[in-house]
């Protein structure tokens, strides 16, 4: 097996061994859907949200949770851990570059955020009728956005933050405004117009618009995915030039 | 040809100095010790040596090649144990080394490592439940993995207990009998004198002496100091006419007696020859100790 394949296998271990982090990204999006799915209300066509029903809104946005607590949470509070601790810098004394070892986070992030894909939109499927993405590509490009968008993001703050502390803190200060802007707790197309308009420029706004529109048959707006690859860029420009190896 | 090369080594942190016009060479098959109190410019030493940071000034060889200009050469042939715990909690001890073991083209058998270093029930145990000898020990199995040449390591006895600490060094000896290169830092002066060919001593950033440890012990003043309580009343002008006494004075009960050379011979000689015992003889000699506090004294607590 290769030294990255090693380094992966071992990282999504260790991602496993976290009860917290299996319990938050792995079980809790699939299972809030169903609690949502099992409200008869929230299986009802609304004239208001565009004649979709809450369910169908909440797939996208139980998609932005896992995404946003896998790459704005753990992945940085895993590599600021690895820097406090020395791992970073100890790895760096072997022949493998320290650069695998985020690129084996990302790897193993990124799965657990498709495997959640799979399972949450499986789960609206078969459980509770919500259609399977109508343009398929559309869909999988957005995702694909999305998640350069929130990695970036998460990388920032893995380059940022001092310590373990910070870090953890900042992704849990972020966490709450992009799950506000995903429509967690008000689904952004139930907004005030105002609201809607500044969601639409947020990352997790832009995020749940893109993956909704293409769940229902049309391509992506425009201005969602500029607005997630323009975060992606700036984003990720700024944590490439202000990470560090060592604290 | 010297395995390392140490060339007027200087590294600024800012406007601190960290290391100043630091040189040295390490021989083949040589434990070197380097020795010196916290924030002397030790470990900054050795991360420049292991490539970890890059310098300010001097050159650096490691088996002929440059820690940061030929970083991937370096890298094949240096293992390092790193001062701080470098690995994560949850990880366990097979795991880790299997993980290390991937990162080498040629990697040493992980199975005959753990058998050396003791830790073959550890497999299945999570770093964060090992003691801090067994993680000590574990740091040591992945220095040592990628079959070095030279192994580089850090503090290494810190906060173990003198068992842990005892086994630690005989396993320096071992790998050092396998024909591996050691440099070692330390502030253990027992550590030094016990394992050390030659040691530098590093204080305030620069290179205070280099030498080996009875070499260092031999530049401080070789007066001994004798105590005792003679079994009868002594005449001290019979102690005082012997050649290696410098000094006699009466402490309580008991007898200081300075001198050099073969004081401690003469003065119970002369002893025995007039019918006393000296009773509770304890003799104080300058150690590895008493050099390096005459090196490092002026500027010792100074950070």
């Amino acid at each position: 097996m290769s030294s990255f394949a090693v380094l992966v296998r071992t990282e999504a271990k260790l991602f496993l061994r976290e009860p917290m982090a299996v319990l938050w990204a792995i079980a809790f999006p699939p299972l809030l859907l169903v609690i949502l799915g099992c409200v008869p209300a929230f299986r009802v066509h609304q004239h208001e949200l565009g004649g979709l029903r809450v369910i169908d809104l909440y797939v996208p946005i139980m998609i932005l949770f896992v995404v946003a607590m896998t790459a704005v949470n753990t992945l940085p509070g895993a590599i600021s851990l690895y820097r406090e601790r020395g791992v970073l810098r100890r790895l760096a004394t072997t022949p493998m570059p320290a650069s695998r070892l985020l690129l084996a986070q990302v790897v193993v992030n990124v799965a657990v955020e498709v495997l959640v894909l799979l399972l949450v939109v499986a789960i609206g499927r078969i459980g509770f009728g919500v259609a399977l993405p109508r343009a398929p590509l559309g869909y999988l490009v957005a995702f694909l956005l999305v998640l350069c968008a929130m990695l970036a993001l998460g990388m920032m703050v893995a380059a940022v933050a001092p310590n373990t502390k910070v870090s953890n803190a900042l992704g849990m200060i972020l966490f709450f405004p992009l799950m506000f802007f995903a429509g967690l707790w008000l689904p952004v197309a139930a907004m005030p117009a105002t609201l809607r308009h500044i969601a639409e420029f947020t990352p997790s706004g832009a995020a749940t618009q893109a993956l909704g529109d293409a769940a229902a048959g049309s391509w992506p707006g425009w201005v969602h995915l500029v607005v997630l690859a323009g975060y992606a860029v700036v984003f990720g420009t700024v944590a490439v030039r202000s990470f560090r190896w060592d604290s | 040809m010297p395995v390392i090369e140490v060339r007027g080594l200087r590294k600024t942190y800012g406007e601190k100095v960290a290391v100043d016009d630091v040189s040295f060479d390490v021989a083949q098959g040589e434990i070197f010790g380097i020795l010196g109190p916290n924030g002397a410019g030790k470990t900054t030493t050795v991360e420049c040596v292991s490539g970890l940071r890059s310098r300010d000034a001097g050159t650096i060889r490691v088996l002929g090649a440059d820690p940061r200009a030929e970083r991937d050469q370096v890298r094949r042939v240096l293992g390092a144990q790193l001062q701080e715990s470098a690995l994560p909690d949850k990880i366990t001890v097979v795991e880790a080394l299997k993980l290390y073991a991937s990162c080498y083209r040629e990697p040493a058998d992980w199975r005959a490592l753990v058998e050396r270093l003791g830790l073959t029930d550890r497999l299945r145990t999570r770093y964060q439940k090992l003691s801090g000898g067994q993680k000590q020990r574990l740091a040591i199995a992945l220095a040592l993995i990628g079959r070095p040449r030279i192994a580089v390591l850090d503090e290494l006895t810190t906060g173990l207990d003198p068992q842990a600490r005892r086994d630690t060094w005989n396993l320096i000896e071992e790998i050092r009998a396998d024909g591996v290169t050691i440099l070692l830092v330390t502030h253990f002066m027992e550590e030094a004198a016990r394992l050390c060919d030659r040691v530098a001593v590093i204080n305030a950033g620069r290179l205070a002496a280099l030498d080996t440890p009875d070499g260092l012990v031999s530049t401080v003043d070789d007066s001994q100091q004798i105590r005792f309580r003679p079994s009868k009343p002594v005449d001290t002008a019979l102690l005082a006419a012997l050649p290696g006494v410098t000094s006699i004075r009466r402490d309580g009960a008991e007898l200081l007696v300075s001198g050099t050379g073969n004081v401690l011979a003469e003065v119970v000689g002369t002893l025995a020859a007039a019918g006393i015992l000296a009773e509770h003889l304890r003799m104080d000699s300058a150690s590895l100790d008493d050099a390096y506090l005459a090196l490092t004294s002026n500027t010792e607590g100074e950070q």
